[in-house]
């Protein structure tokens, strides 16, 4: 298929070899996303080249900000304006990013917000991990917030997400977290470039456009009133639960006889397949459940999982953070066993099986 | 001619009006507002020449000025 | 008999929470005279930051975003970048811009930022009660300089415009002040020709005004803008320091 050099030109349904990073920035571009404010970070820095050099070819904006502080203000004035506006940065600069976050969440305003993550605590290092679990679910800003987290696992679902990221984040007027790793941002993949028509938010009785003709309109997230802020909490949350009855996503491998079930997400489950495919040649019935949602979290499958498996193996790049979700959806039903690699490190099929066949015999 | 209004429940009796006045001729009141402030009133009306010093400096937007 | 003076369209008929004698008030009629007389109303999308001016969202009648602590050139830069023709302000203090903000409004100015920042500079940190500001005096006693700013301890106030002025992105400076008539209707002549340079598309422009506290000063309003004209005016020397007004500037600039 013919394809031209820049996004000026129509891809129909065009199979390119591209980076996970140049995916997602492309899928948000084809998503409608004009406005990028961003700042430099290993490892997602094709996401800011790609938006500096198409946005002003298609007469958006990308700024590199004097910080991720400063870019994730800028994507709350422009979110503030109604537009689609993305941001990306590794764990340190998500950690910036927090304050922001939460009065993006306070103030009802949709973006993206990419984190493409590296190895940690602190400066850590430039590999993939996953230890940016928690601030990601759980809203690492301060106060009662939270992102709905997509997990893609594929440099196709980097391309895919970014349009439903934007299309969750203006159907619930709440920020959207695309939680990608070192190794889906960097690693090549073939992407089909399908082409969906632009998020079209439609018309938004909200954002601050000039009050022409009409009374002034309020980006804000101060209610300085205990009665009003209590309304307002009680409003985001229940946004927050409309997400964990609406929004929930998964895949399952190999479910539907398996005694051993892995709980992994990106790259994680791309090994995590390789090793239930070994598994199940020796014998072993390993199946997988891969939350595709971190927030909201599959609970329900894992529960009714839980019926039926012998044991759950979470398998993460980190100390353990997912595992805690999937503790809490299992209720101390069945063991959950928990596998990780850090700084970095990723483990390979033939590691997993090892430890799921340890596992297998110690049962 | 000239006069000035003053929306006695808005002002808090700051008195920068008063120290501003090139005429002098305006006080704060010995009552209070609702707000518990001794309200900027104007106490001879006639020696008002509408220069607006006191509308400059007020910090409420109490004061109107009529010439 | 006509209404010479009265409350700007642009100012929201509703009671003010400051202090009495607080030069807020004063400034925020400036600002709001300023969008009446160049007709800019219902071009206007102001932002709102934090401090005791938190409720500008609230006082000024036009659309407005409130930004977090520091970062209100930032939001002011999201929003022009989003809608180049809105006339964009931000309203600041002193902690919150030359403290927290410092990054924010040097790069705003760099860039040469098509906003308009009016910059309240009383010397001090009021809403949290009265500590030191970076632009708090040498020898000025705060709840967290209890013994006067000292050299050797809090280091020197800083001039957030002598710190600007060098910058080519930057098409309108000036500081002034509100301490008497005469100050005020100077300061009013500045704030209206800062939005008209960013008007006029020329780049970034600011006004530092210098104001008082009463209360963290313990002074009575009228003491303390004899204070403000006797001790600021020394070290934040009132003056224009960049106007590219009707001189053609460099409109290519950001």
């Amino acid at each position: 298929m013919k394809c031209t050099g820049s996004l000026g030109g129509v891809y129909l349904k065009t199979k390119l070899l591209m980076k996970g990073n140049d995916a997602l920035a492309r899928g948000a571009v084809f998503a409608g996303c004009r406005y990028f404010f961003g700042y430099p970070i290993t490892p997602q820095n094709e996401i800011p080249t790609y938006m500096a050099e198409e946005l002003p070819k298609l007469g958006g904006v990308y700024l590199q900000a004097e910080s991720e502080i400063g870019a994730i203000n800028m994507i709350y004035g422009a979110a503030g304006c109604g537009k689609l506006a993305m941001t990306s940065s590794s764990g340190p600069g998500l950690s910036l990013k927090q304050e922001g976050i939460s009065y993006l969440c306070g103030a009802e305003l949709p973006c993206v917000i990419v984190n493409i993550m590296r190895g940690g605590p602190g400066l850590g290092g430039i590999l993939a991990s996953q230890g940016d679990y928690f601030q990601a679910t759980r809203g690492g800003g301060h106060g009662d917030y939270r992102t709905l987290v997509l997990a893609p696992a594929t440099a196709q679902e980097m391309y895919d997400f970014a349009w439903d990221a934007f299309e969750i984040a203006f159907r619930y007027r709440n920020p959207v977290v695309i939680l990608g790793d070192g190794i889906l941002g960097q690693m090549m993949e073939p992407v089909e470039l399908v082409s969906r028509p632009p998020v079209d938010p439609g018309n938004l009785d909200w954002p601050t456009t000039m009050a022409q003709g009409r009374s002034k309109r309020l980006i804000n997230s101060l209610y300085i009133d205990p009665v009003d802020l209590e309304n307002h909490n009680r409003k985001l949350g229940a946004k927050y639960e409309r997400m964990k009855k609406e929004e929930v996503r998964y895949e399952e491998v190999a479910m539907d006889d398996a005694e051993i079930c892995l709980v992994a997400y990106g790259t994680v489950a791309r090994i995590a397949r390789s090793a239930i495919q070994r598994a199940r040649e020796a014998g072993i019935k390993a199946g997988m459940i891969r939350p595709i949602t971190l927030f909201p979290f599959p609970d329900e499958i894992i529960q009714k999982r839980a019926e039926q498996v012998k044991m759950f193996l979470t398998v993460e790049l980190s100390l353990g953070q997912m595992v805690e979700d999937v503790r809490l959806a299992v209720a101390g039903r069945r063991p959950v066993e928990f596998y990780g690699r850090q700084g970095g490190m990723v483990p390979t099929p033939k590691e997993l099986l090892t430890e799921i066949q340890r596992l297998g015999a110690s049962s | 001619m000239a006069k000035i209004t003053i929306d006695r429940e808005r002002c808090k009796g700051c008195s920068l009006c008063v120290a501003f006045c090139p005429q002098k001729i305006l006080e704060l009141e010995k009552a209070t507002n609702a707000k518990g402030f001794h309200p900027a009133s104007i106490k001879d009306e006639q020696k008002c020449t509408g220069c607006a010093q006191c509308a400059t400096m007020c910090p409420d937007i109490c004061i109107e000025v009529y010439r | 008999m006509k209404k010479v003076f009265s409350r700007p369209e642009s100012l929201a008929d509703i009671p003010f929470h400051y202090c009495p004698g607080c030069t807020h008030g004063i400034i925020h009629r400036l600002v709001a005279t300023a969008i009446d007389s160049l007709g800019i109303k219902e071009q206007a999308i102001g932002v709102a930051s934090v401090g005791c001016s938190v409720f500008t969202y609230n006082y000024f009648d036009c659309d407005m975003q409130a930004a977090s602590h520091g970062r209100a050139p930032a939001v002011a830069t999201g929003i022009k970048r989003a809608i180049p023709e809105a006339v964009v302000f931000a309203y600041q203090g002193d902690g919150d811009l030359a403290s927290i903000g410092t990054a924010e409004i040097v790069h705003a100015a760099a860039r040469g930022e098509k906003i308009t920042i009016v910059f309240v500079n009383n010397a001090i940190y009021a809403m949290t009660g009265g500590q030191m500001a970076p632009t708090t005096l040498l020898g000025q006693k705060t709840t967290t300089s209890p013994e006067g700013r000292m050299v050797e301890r809090e280091g020197y106030p800083v001039q957030v415009c002598e710190m600007l002025e060098s910058f080519p992105g930057v098409a309108y400076l000036e500081r002034v002040s509100v301490h008497d008539p005469k100050a005020v209707r100077k300061a009013q002549r500045a704030i209206t020709n800062a939005f008209r340079a960013q008007q006029q598309g020329l780049g970034f422009s600011l006004i530092e005004v210098l104001s008082t506290c009463s209360v963290n000063w313990k002074m009575r309003p009228l003491d303390a803008l004899k204070w403000l004209e006797e001790n600021m005016i020394n070290y934040y020397p009132t003056q224009n320091f960049v106007n590219k007004l009707d001189k053609g500037g460099n409109n290519d600039v950001a």
